[in-house]
């Protein structure tokens, strides 16, 4: 279902993914881990259409989003790390605007509207304005609008970051359920390893752009002799930290969290 | 086309929904309606030119269409910050028809806002000279609506963040607006005033709006409708330029 090969993003001198391969199969769960900064974000912003690749190859449903670049995004759903909502708008009308941009028929629209808000609880508060739900709220929307569209794939950039055990619990049931009823591909980012262990098929491990293990949560347990899976990414990755310097649009979120200001 | 619709409803449902902001927004062209309007009144008569509340009111009309229009544009780097610029830009949908829709919704917005701020003129003792070229005014608010959207959009696309909005603010709107004529007669300037003030779109709009509604004008309409026309559809191909190639 995805496929990628030799995929390559270099930003001048410094490479953030390098020579990365790897493949996808229908109706599975992949979790991408790595530390911060290792290309996670960078690889999904290539696979969505966001970014060219350097070099390499990707397909996406044997689509090239290079090429086929409105065949390929009809065909994943995409919930990105930060939050992506119309806080001004309802949480209907948020799915509406998605449903009609991703040329939902409208009869079908209203009927999955419904079934996906009462599936993740947020139809009672349909009608109420984003910006007075809570950060679990606001992110099981956010999933729920990018299975609107009944997607091929879904890709979930740290969907749980910030969010209590209970809604990341509740947030992978809905979603292995949808993987199993709807045969849709997962493809997850997330820093917490028993996640990724609990919900994800396969694994792959990418450290400083590179791909540096791939298998089942088990394999990668054995291979590096580990009890756990943090365990084996500690292995894998070092235990050096990594930090990220704060692009300006975090920074500005924050501000604005702080200040309760900004016009939208 | 359901998408250009679907991000114009968008727009206009922020606006709506924002009453405080609409309220607020009513401010300015109050100040300058009554403040300059009774202030500047007396001299203004007394050198001759008749009433200055009369002449200033299509001026702080076409004030209030070009912050709405131009702020509506720079709302972009509002949901750049905020994240819902990025579900638009992912959609399988061509990015020219949401810039489309996103720009007639600030557009329509922008007129809205001038329609509420003239019946504050109105109320204030405006009274155009002929009723029946009222419609020809709104025409030129529309223009001017749409062309400043569209170059809100084209700025808005560069920006990344707020640092770049204050700038705008003090040497691109504020400049628009004061060399415009809205607040002066365009007659017997100073050379290089005079200059300047043909080089600001914004002239044309008002000085149209000011043909319909008083009967009176520095340039021939026609020509402000000319100059508007080819201004907006440069400034709308740049927008939609400028917004094809935004990364995020």
């Amino acid at each position: 279902m995805i496929h990628v090969q030799n995929l390559v993003k270099s930003f001048g001198a410094f490479t953030a993914v390098n020579d990365v391969s790897f493949d996808v199969a229908e109706g599975e769960i992949f979790a991408f881990l790595g530390p911060n900064g290792a290309g996670k974000t960078t690889t999904i912003k290539m696979l969505t259409t966001l970014l060219q690749p350097t070099s390499g190859n990707i397909r996406l449903d044997g689509l090239d989003p290079l090429t086929h670049q409105n065949d390929a995004r009809q065909r994943f759903g995409i919930v990105f790390q930060d939050p992506s909502l119309d806080s001004e708008l309802t949480a209907k009308e948020n799915m509406e605007i998605h449903g009609v941009l991703y040329h939902v028929p409208h009869k079908a629209r209203k009927q999955r509207t419904e079934e996906l808000l009462k599936l993740f609880e947020l139809w009672d508060r349909r009608d109420e304005q984003v910006k007075k739900f809570s950060g679990g709220m606001k992110r099981r929307l956010e999933i729920a609008r990018g299975f609107l569209h009944t997607p091929r794939i879904l890709f979930l950039d740290e969907p749980t970051l910030g969010l209590d055990p209970q809604s990341r619990n509740q947030l992978w049931t809905h979603v292995k359920m949808l993987n199993e009823t709807e045969r849709v591909t997962v493809f997850l980012t997330t820093h917490y390893m028993d996640e990724a262990d609990r919900v994800a098929h396969r694994i792959g491990v990418i450290d400083h752009g590179k791909l540096v293990a791939q298998g089942t949560p088990k394999e990668i347990k054995t291979s590096t002799g580990s009890e756990t899976l943090e365990d084996a990414f500690l292995k894998l990755t070092g235990s050096t930290i990594r930090d990220e310097s704060a692009d300006p649009a975090a920074m500005m979120r924050q501000f604005s969290k702080m200040w309760g200001g900004g016009r939208r | 086309m359901s998408a250009i619709y679907i991000l114009w409803l968008r727009e206009l449902k922020r606006y709506t929904r924002s009453r405080s902001q609409m309220i607020a927004s009513l401010g300015q062209p109050l100040l300058y309606l009554l403040v300059l309007g009774f202030g500047l009144g007396p001299v203004f008569k007394r050198a001759g030119a008749g009433n200055y509340l009369q002449f200033v009111a299509p001026g702080v009309i076409g004030m209030s269409v070009l912050f709405t229009s131009i702020f509506s544009g720079l709302g972009i780097l509002w949901d750049r910050q905020f994240g819902f610029l990025k579900e638009t830009l992912v959609a399988p949908v061509p990015r020219i028809e949401i810039m489309i829709g996103r720009t007639l919704g600030g557009a329509t917005v922008a007129v809205m806002q001038g329609l509420l701020v003239t019946v504050v003129c109105l109320l204030a003792g405006f009274r155009p000279a002929n009723f029946l070229a009222v419609p020809i005014a709104l025409g030129f608010m529309v223009m001017i609506a749409v062309l400043f959207a569209a170059l809100g959009m084209a700025i808005g696309s560069g920006l990344q963040d707020m640092q770049g909005f204050q700038l705008i603010m003090n040497f691109l709107v504020m400049p628009i607006y004061f060399l415009s004529g809205a607040l002066f007669p365009l007659t017997g300037l100073p050379v290089a005033l005079s200059y300047v003030t043909k080089a600001d779109p914004l002239t044309y709009g008002i000085d149209g709006m000011r043909s319909a509604l008083l009967g009176q004008s520095a340039f021939d309409p026609r020509l402000d409708f000319a100059v508007l026309a080819v201004v907006g559809c440069l400034l709308l191909a740049l927008g939609a330029y400028r917004f094809k190639k935004i990364e995020v």
